[in-house]
Parts: C-alpha cells; sequence; structure tokens
C-alpha cells in the first residue's frame, strides 16, 4: 500500500510536469490553430514554421554563437584551470575563483544588465555606434560559459598527480610539452563536459542575450520571445514541439548508448570469467 | 616542488584579462550609473537620488520577495517527497525518472512557461474543459496564483534534482543502523535523512529562489501583464536610457539582496555540516 502511494505521487507530479507540453505538442498539429477543439490532423503550423525565414536565421544564429562561445570558453577556462593549479597565492587563487562564479550566483537578469551597461559606457566613451549584435553576444555567452568548463575541468585536474608533470619535466620534455602531452589527456572528459555545458547553457540563454542583442541578430530563444510578446502563434507550438522532440532524442540515445555500453562490458566480463 | 615555469604561470593570465573586463567592469558600471545621474546640460554627476527613488518600489521588492518564498517553500514541499520517493525506486527506475525530470530542465524556459500559460489560459484547454462541464472558468493567468503556479512548474526540477542527488548517494546503512536503534520511519526521516540531506535542500533553494525573484517572462506571459515583479521594473527601464541609472541601483539592490542571502544559506549549511560531522 504504501509502496502504491509512493509510485502514485511521484506518477503524478510527472504527469502534471508533462501536462502542458503534451498539450502544445498535440496541439501543434491541431489544424484550426486553436485551443479549444481539436479540428483534425495537419501540418499546416510546422510548414508556416519553415517557410519562415526570420526562424531558420534564428537557429542558424543559435548554432553558430553556442558553438563560438563555447568553443573560446573552453580554451581559456581549461588553461586557466591550469594556471590555478600552479597559482603559489592562495589568495589569488581564491579571489579568481570567486569572481569567476560571480555569474553563476548572480540572477541572470542582472548578468545581462551589467553586461548591457558596460557595452553602452563603452559606446559613449568610444563614441561608437550601436554595436550590440553577435560579438557582443558572443562575449556576454563566454563569460557565463566560462564557470562551467572551470566547474568541470578544476576537480579532474585535482585528481592528477603533480608529480606526474614533474617527471614529464625532469625526463627533458617543456612544461608546455608536459601539459600537452601528459596533462591535457587526463583532463579531456572535463573538458567535454565543460564545454558540452557551455554549449547548451548558451543555446539556452534568453535573458543575458535579451539585454546585450540587437533585433538584426537573434537567437532562437529571443525568437520565440519576440514572437509571443503579443499574441499566441501556433507556428511557435510547432517549434516548441520540434526543440522539445530533440531534446528528448539526445537524452534517449545518450542513455541508450550508455545502457549498451554498460551491457557490452558486462559480456566482456562475463566471457572473460567463462574463460 | 618546482618553480612554476612561465607558461605554467602564465596559462591563467587570458582568464583573469577576461574576468577583469568582462565580470568585473560590467560590475563597476553597474555600481557607476547606481550613483550618478545626467543632468540636462549633457554632463555626469554623481548623486544618491537614484538609490532614494527606490523608496517608490518597496512594494515590487516586497511583492516580489513574497511570491519568490512561497514558490521556493511549494517546491520544496512538493519536491522533498518526490526526491526521496525517486531515491526509493528501482537503480534502473532511479535511471529514467532522473532522465524525465532533466528533460523539462533541458527545454527552454520561455517554452515550457509558454506552454502553461496555453494550458491555463482563459480560452486556454482546461477552462473549456471546465466549461464543457458546465464549471465555471478559472481565472489564473492574470492572477498572483498564476505567476506562483509558473514559477513552481518552471524550476521544480532544480529543487529535485539537488535534493536527488544528495539522498541517492546517502548511505542505506545510516537508515538500517537508524531502524535498529529503534527509531520510527518518521523518527529516522526527521532525525537521520533530513539533516543528512540539508546540502541538497540548501542547492536546491538556491537554485529556485534567485531565478523566481528576478524572473519577467513568468510575470509577464502568467501575470497578463497585470503584476509587476523586480525583473519587470528592471527590464522596463532598461528599455529607455534615460531610465539606466534607477535600472542599476534597483539591480545593485537585488544583487545585494541575493548574495546575502546566498552566502547566509551557505553559511548555515556548513554548520549543519559541522555538527553532522
Amino acid at each position: 500500500m504504501k509502496k502504491f502511494l509512493q509510485s502514485g505521487y511521484i506518477f503524478l507530479v510527472f504527469a502534471l510536469l508533462y501536462a502542458p507540453i503534451a498539450v502544445l505538442i498535440i496541439f501543434s498539429f491541431n489544424e484550426a490553430g486553436s485551443l479549444a477543439e481539436f479540428s483534425g490532423f495537419s501540418f499546416v503550423w510546422y510548414e508556416e514554421l519553415f517557410n519562415d525565414e526570420e526562424a531558420l536565421t534564428a537557429l542558424k544564429n543559435s548554432l553558430m554563437l553556442a558553438i563560438m562561445s563555447s568553443l573560446i570558453a573552453t580554451v581559456i577556462g581549461t588553461f586557466a584551470a591550469l594556471g590555478l593549479r600552479y597559482m603559489r597565492s592562495k589568495f589569488l587563487k581564491a579571489t579568481v575563483t570567486s569572481i569567476t562564479n560571480i555569474p553563476m550566483m548572480n540572477p541572470d537578469i542582472v548578468t545581462g544588465v551589467s553586461m548591457m551597461l558596460l557595452f553602452v559606457a563603452v559606446m559613449t566613451i568610444i563614441n561608437a555606434n550601436d554595436f550590440m549584435g553577435f560579438g557582443t553576444m558572443l562575449i556576454a555567452h563566454t563569460t557565463f560559459n566560462l564557470p562551467y568548463v572551470l566547474l568541470s575541468v578544476m576537480p579532474r585536474f585535482n585528481q592528477l598527480d603533480k608529480s606526474l608533470s614533474e617527471a614529464a619535466q625532469d625526463l627533458g620534455c617543456t612544461p608546455a610539452r608536459a601539459f600537452f602531452k601528459v596533462e591535457l589527456p587526463e583532463i579531456v572528459p572535463g573538458i567535454v563536459s565543460g564545454m558540452m555545458l557551455g554549449f547548451t547553457m548558451s543555446l539556452d540563454d534568453f535573458v543575458i542575450s535579451h539585454f546585450v542583442s540587437s533585433p538584426n541578430f537573434q537567437t532562437l530563444p529571443l525568437y520565440v520571445y519576440n514572437q509571443t510578446v503579443h499574441n499566441v502563434k501556433f507556428s511557435m507550438y510547432a517549434l516548441c514541439a520540434i526543440i522539445v522532440a530533440t531534446i528528448l532524442a539526445v537524452l534517449l540515445i545518450v542513455n541508450f548508448a550508455g545502457s549498451i555500453g554498460v551491457y557490452k562490458t558486462q559480456r566482456k566480463a562475463m566471457g572473460g570469467a567463462r574463460k | 616542488m618546482k618553480k612554476g615555469s612561465v607558461f605554467q604561470r602564465m596559462a591563467a593570465a587570458p582568464h583573469i584579462v577576461w574576468m577583469i573586463m568582462f565580470i568585473v567592469a560590467p560590475m563597476l558600471f553597474v555600481l557607476y550609473f547606481a550613483f550618478t545621474e545626467t543632468t540636462d546640460s549633457g554632463k555626469v554627476i554623481f548623486t544618491f537620488s537614484n538609490v532614494a527613488s527606490l523608496s517608490q518600489y518597496t512594494n515590487v521588492f516586497i511583492l516580489s520577495i513574497a511570491f519568490a518564498l512561497i514558490a521556493t517553500v511549494v517546491c520544496l514541499l512538493i519536491g522533498y517527497p518526490l526526491a526521496y520517493f525517486m531515491s526509493r525506486t528501482t537503480p534502473k527506475m532511479q535511471k529514467i525518472l532522473m532522465v524525465l525530470i532533466m528533460l523539462p530542465m533541458w527545454c527552454n524556459l520561455l517554452i515550457r512557461t509558454y506552454a502553461l500559460m496555453a494550458l491555463l489560459d482563459n480560452g486556454g484547454l482546461l477552462n473549456s474543459f471546465l466549461e464543457s462541464l458546465g464549471l465555471d472558468k478559472l481565472y489564473i493567468v492574470g492572477s498572483d496564483a498564476g505567476v506562483i503556479l509558473g514559477m513552481v512548474y518552471d524550476f521544480l526540477p532544480y529543487m529535485v534534482l539537488p535534493i536527488f542527488t544528495t539522498m541517492s548517494k546517502l548511505d542505506k546503512k545510516y537508515i538500517e543502523a537508524a531502524h535498529d536503534l529503534g527509531c520510527s520511519s518518521w523518527q529516522t526521516m526527521t532525525k537521520v535523512i533530513m539533516p543528512l540531506t540539508v546540502s541538497g535542500v540548501i542547492s536546491g533553494v538556491t537554485m529556485v529562489f534567485v531565478p523566481s525573484i528576478s524572473t519577467f517572462y513568468i510575470s509577464q506571459k502568467l501575470g497578463a501583464g497585470k503584476i509587476d515583479l523586480i525583473g519587470d521594473t528592471i527590464e522596463r527601464l532598461f528599455k529607455n536610457p534615460s531610465t539606466y541609472n534607477v535600472g542599476a541601483a534597483i539591480s545593485l539592490v537585488m544583487m545585494v539582496l541575493i548574495l546575502i542571502s546566498v552566502w547566509v544559506m551557505n553559511k548555515f549549511s556548513d554548520d549543519e555540516g559541522g555538527i553532522i560531522v
């Protein structure tokens, strides 16, 4: 009975969590373009979406921004992790780490606003025209990706014995070569997860982008925002349905691939035991 | 130990430069804008008037804090038992539930809010269903409850995930030991499980409270523009260059409020940890 109640509770909360998303997906196929009744199954809203030049450009912009900002953040962040590892001043190390974490702790709106004020101030100082757009977005996204990269890379570094790099240097490697040949291969998983995290953060960000963007450079979340400011558009339902389906597919593949891996290693282990 | 080489010492340099330019400098500009004003003649002067003018936003601050607090408490009340029950399922089930709780987190917040609005709107599915049953319509969108519901719906996964993570790391032997020593289920819960999962609760509370207090999309959509929170106020003030200064002052106050509360909560969780260990 107790078990039943527990499962029931889990089911109820998940049902409520997914109900709106399910409604959105179902009604993205509604020909009538109304939530009141389902008049017939159709792809009209999907057609409208794919004929919308603006949406496709926004998607392209989002991907470009996410790839570039996560790459830059990964490079800067990985070297920063290396530098912090060999930094002798405890105070400097603590200061750098806590300042890096500010964008993660601050509400997005404050980060966005502060960035905007920086760009506005620079614009007035150098008397330039409004330069908000891809450049400012790239700076903002790289900045909020950095803490995630450090957060993923630092623990990997900490697991690594410092004497490895020293041994490599004793054997004639330059410190740089020691890093690339000895330390870097060991921290690759941390680098990859930091980059992935940054990539998704960047794709997902709306609030910070909202303050440092211009109308001529729209990302997907900004496009959704602009489309939903006034009235309900059913092509947005279609877009949401596509995004949800994509995320679900990625998560399933990651998990399914993961369990195949587990299955394979189990088989291998059993095979080995039999021999 | 060897003396750090130039390469090792310089490795963090690009990061430090980036940090100063794009984290420290923007914060300084918030300070600068909050304490200056541009006179009619175009001169920038130092002033406390922006900060002083914030008294007119007292109600907005109180309302936002109240909404965020209510949303956080509701998330905790729903999320804590959920995380606990989730941690008691089979490992395979836990993995599935974990993916299911993460999926909404990966969906953009705008989309989730928009989906919720589509469901609850006055002409939405819920109301047409109620109407077909001959019941009265529920005007959730545009009400206080609507905004709080939006916050709870959007941020619940952020409460569940950290609690679930600490819960599943918890050594089952503690629970067995508590039972062996004669604790009832309720005592095990309050004396053993809850104190050991405080760190998860603290990060969950932070992850719900901070976005709730600063949101503007949720109040725009589910409040139908009738409810003004700090986030809405900041967003509006930054649409017009002449109100940047007041906007900066509000952002500054909000930032200070949040940094203090996060700091206090972390302090609190450290103390708790000290007692346990």
